[in-house]
């Protein structure tokens, strides 16, 4: 698959390398070449405040990604190998709660924990891992869904034990996904905002919240720079030693379109299965039902009124507090559908160039992800000064929302597509180029019918991304209509029982629109079925 | 979702063509403003909207809700932005942040028509004119009357019987660094005891088992037993609480279940300005005159829950009823806060959660 001739690589490369340059590069070193000065890097890096905040955001990262591994391989397996009632629901719900605003999640998670868990590394740690979850799954999932389950059960009547297999069969087959879920999960607990604030014991802070921080409360935008500096350089690091191991352990394998899932057989399978699928399940629905609960509940009881009056713009006679859940729920979906379409497309044409490119795709790929590791602040900033004159007075164009929600899906995109594509036998691109297909006829026969399917699942996770308002568009200026995660941290930041109530309502609504999202992508991906390709036994 | 929503359904590369012609062109267009303002700040559908609309009749000026995050998030955009602004106008810088708008220098100066119907004190704050005086509220702690009344405990009155051990554990704030009340009741207590005192304070309000909390909304409604079911029956909130839960309260309720301590209370003065490098200055301080003006003063109490700054606008009977007004409400100037907030921020990091 490398025989690609050079012109088209750079073509598929183009669309993505020039995304990224000019919606992160150019606003990215826009605004830190004008906040950075040298007196900011010395009271920035003098500070002993700094490194205790390096150091924790460190290890809770560290620690937050291996149990959210840990913890989230046997949903992994269950979804991808078994075929078992509410199994859609399951992954929906899984993603509902990756999405949902941190504001309500994090409530609805301290809900539900201990007390004596309240406020505690452990609280971030454990809202770490129910956040993230959805993304072991999906990206495990994606790739080994299409290992061929006869490997393992071949392993399994040569008398290997259960735990055999796994270490040594699908363990190493499915290391590259690993690896790319372990290195999303890094990113997103090491740039934690919301869940430190939320769930943390007060006053702490990872370099994100300090960012944050000195950039909106403070005025201090070159204390803000030296720290995003910093971030990304600590990140850089990660992500290029996690593309490295990637691309070390992606093998070859015999992929199929689809390892048809079964149910489960025999006593003790139907049992471990059953428990890992109520466990998940567990862990999901809790914080859900506790947003679910606080819709109904006011300080002197229970109520529906949060429900039957929802939608309605008269709150109270004469009184109308202009939050609009239905028009709200449009914005949402309008501007999710946009960046899925962005981020797929884009994502797309990434993975096919990295795929094809050998070692020069490792910068693509490694750019592609650094969006992921950059402080929202300062992207919103920087695009904020950067995209500030004709002809680039795109400060208040609507696609500039769904292009910065794309440039955060883009790296999923890629994630789950390109373990896929790297798993492509050789040998099949190389048979089809011995029977007279040219290498671009042989590329387009065996390799881009195994981009569908993953690509499904990855789009997805874009519309999630995009319906959570993940990123740096939270700190673009808006006008024109608000989202549903803004209408809902709108209501809850009010006083006045009815419409925290409504908060949680919308909350809900967001959540099941969630789930109905995701389900409709899963029902397409299983739709999707490539022509002209051979599955091979 | 931030385009017009005439265009929602346009088609796609056309769309974003189009859109960003329409975008770069649309400031050439000097009889539309935009209005830049904070996330609390309704983007439509509310009779403060309404009365914008109402000056888009009376003027022919289109003016439009631009909505730049919380009050920090905005002016440092406007810091950066300074000169070449997101809009014409903005609605909104507090007390707190006064001194770092005008030396970023983010305004046009401007004394706008009806000033005499708001108060000295409130206008001696920009005595150059740097922006208008539009709304004030205060910070206050909050107490839960219910809860007090049970156990026949008079509430307190004044800071100083904060530390009183008898309201051990009782009281939640938030984390200045981070919260703009908690950063007020910092400043109250600051004003109460000095550049030198307010650190034994705080060390009494430790012993005493303040609880503190990163945000407004963790105190109010996880921790509040009022609102958020939690321990603990008084909480740094705003003066104009009590009327809100009587307004918004699930089933209706004629008496408020919280009161104020009005000793407590720290003054925030909310101001307008003419942003500098508009390209309609004239419209903008057009705009400017309305928002001072008694149309739109009357709609700010039931939207924003803050008082009007015009004198001659009555309130609703809520607030009247419900709200406490503190006769001498605490301050200081906003010179004095910008320049010690950071380090006042760090000691109290120091010594509370240190």
């Amino acid at each position: 698959m490398n025989r690609l001739p050079r012109s088209l690589v750079a073509a598929l490369a183009v669309v993505p390398a020039a995304a990224l340059t000019v919606f992160f590069v150019w606003p990215f070193a826009t605004i830190v070449s004008e906040a950075l000065t040298g007196a900011a890097i010395r009271e920035t890096l003098t500070r002993r405040g700094t490194w205790e905040i390096v150091w924790f955001t460190s290890w809770q990262a560290l620690l937050s990604t291996v149990v959210t591994i840990v913890v989230g391989l046997a949903p992994a397996a269950v979804v991808a190998r078994f075929d078992f009632p509410g199994r859609g629901a399951l992954v929906g719900l899984l993603t509902a709660v990756f999405v949902l605003p941190t504001v309500v999640m994090g409530a609805a998670i301290l809900a539900v924990l201990p007390d004596a868990l309240d406020r505690t590394v452990f609280a971030i740690v454990a809202a770490h891992v129910v956040f993230n979850l959805a993304v072991v799954v999906r990206l495990v999932g994606a790739l080994w869904e299409l290992l061929p389950a006869d490997m393992e059960a071949a392993a399994a009547t040569l008398g290997a034990s259960r735990w055999r297999v796994f270490t040594e069969v699908s363990l190493p087959l499915i290391r590259p996904a690993l690896t790319a879920a372990a290195t999303v999960v890094f990113l997103f607990s090491f740039t934690s905002f919301g869940v430190i604030r939320v769930v943390g014991a007060t006053g702490t802070r990872t370099i994100e919240v300090e960012i944050w921080r000195r950039a909106t409360q403070l005025g201090d935008l070159g204390g803000a720079a030296v720290l995003t500096m910093l971030q990304l350089a600590l990140l850089g690091l990660a992500v290029a030693w996690s593309t490295t191991l990637q691309r070390r352990h992606s093998r070859a394998l015999g992929l199929r379109l689809r390892s048809p899932r079964r149910s489960p057989s025999g006593r003790r399978e139907r049992r471990v299965v059953a428990a890992i699928i109520g466990g998940t399940f567990v862990v999901v629905s809790a914080p859900l039902a506790a947003l679910v609960i606080r819709s109904f509940s006011t300080p002197t009881g229970w109520s529906t009124s949060a429900w039957t009056d929802l939608g309605r713009s008269e709150i109270r006679p004469g009184l109308r507090v202009g939050v609009d859940p239905w028009n709200a729920i449009v914005n949402s979906l309008t501007t999710a559908i946009w960046a899925t379409a962005f981020a797929v497309s884009i994502g797309a044409l990434a993975s096919l160039a990295i795929a094809a490119a050998g070692q020069a795709g490792r910068f693509l790929d490694a750019g592609l992800m650094l969006p992921l590791g950059t402080s929202a602040v300062t992207i919103g900033f920087g695009m904020l000064i950067t995209f500030d004159v004709p002809p680039f007075d795109w400060r208040a164009s609507w696609w500039l929302v769904p292009v910065g929600h794309a440039l955060v899906a883009v790296p999923f995109v890629v994630r789950t597509t390109l373990g896929v594509l790297r798993s492509v036998d050789p040998d099949l691109t190389a048979a089809a180029a011995t029977l007279g297909a040219s290498p671009v006829r042989a590329w387009h026969e065996t390799v881009v019918p195994y981009l569908w399917r993953p690509l499904a699942a990855a789009a997805g996770l874009a519309a999630a991304i995009s319906l959570g308002e993940f990123g740096a568009t939270s700190f673009l200026s808006r006008s024109g209509g608000e989202t549903m995660p803004i209408a809902i941290e709108r209501l809850l930041g009010r006083t006045g029982s009815i419409l925290q109530a409504q908060g949680y309502a919308l909350a809900t609504v967001l959540a099941a629109v969630t789930v109905v999202v995701v389900a409709l992508t899963d029902r397409l991906q299983s739709g999707v079925r490539p022509s002209g390709s051979r599955d091979r036994t | 979702m931030r385009r017009p929503r005439t265009n929602r359904l346009s088609v796609a590369g056309a769309a974003i063509v189009v859109a960003a012609l329409v975008a770069s062109c649309g400031d050439d267009d000097a009889a539309d403003l935009t209005l830049v303002t904070y996330d609390s700040f309704p983007e439509a559908d509310t009779s403060l909207n309404d009365a914008l609309d109402r000056f888009t009749d009376e003027t022919g000026i289109d003016v439009r809700v631009l909505v730049a995050g919380d009050t920090g998030t905005m002016l440092s955009k406007a810091a950066l932005t300074a000169g070449n602004p997101e809009g014409d106008v903005m609605w909104g810088v507090d007390n707190s942040f006064l001194s770092r708008a005008i030396d970023d220098d983010i305004f046009e100066p401007y004394v706008a028509t009806g000033i005499e119907n708001i108060p000295d004190e409130l206008t001696a704050l920009v005595p150059n004119g740097e922006a208008t005086p539009v709304d004030f509220g205060d910070v206050c702690v909050n107490y839960d009357i219910g809860w007090f009344a049970e156990r026949g405990l008079e509430p307190p009155e004044t800071l100083d019987d904060l530390v009183d051990p008898a309201y051990a554990g009782t009281l939640v704030v938030q984390n200045p660094a981070t919260s703009s009340p908690g950063l007020a009741f910092l400043l109250a207590t600051i004003d109460e005891y000095g550049t030198d005192g307010w650190q034994a304070y705080w060390q009494a309000l430790g012993d005493n088992g303040v609880e503190v909390v990163e945000s407004w909304t963790q105190a109010y409604y996880e921790r509040f037993t009022w609102a958020g079911g939690g321990p603990t029956p008084m909480v740094v909130s705003y003066g104009s609480s009590p009327p809100a839960e009587v307004i918004f309260a699930e089933p209706a309720r004629d008496d408020a279940p919280t009161g104020v301590v009005a000793d407590t209370c720290f003054r925030q003065v909310e101001f307008a300005g003419v942003l500098r490098g508009t390209q309609a200055p004239d419209e903008a301080r057009q705009l400017v005159d309305f928002l001072v003006g008694a149309e739109f003063q009357n709609e700010l109490a039931l939207n924003l829950f803050v008082y009007p700054s015009n004198t001659t606008v009555e309130l609703p009977p809520e607030f009247t009823d419900f709200a406490v007004v503190p006769d001498d409400p605490r301050s200081l100037d906003p010179a004095v806060i910008d320049e010690n907030r950071s380090s006042w921020i760090d000691e109290w990091t120091e010594l509370v959660l240190g």
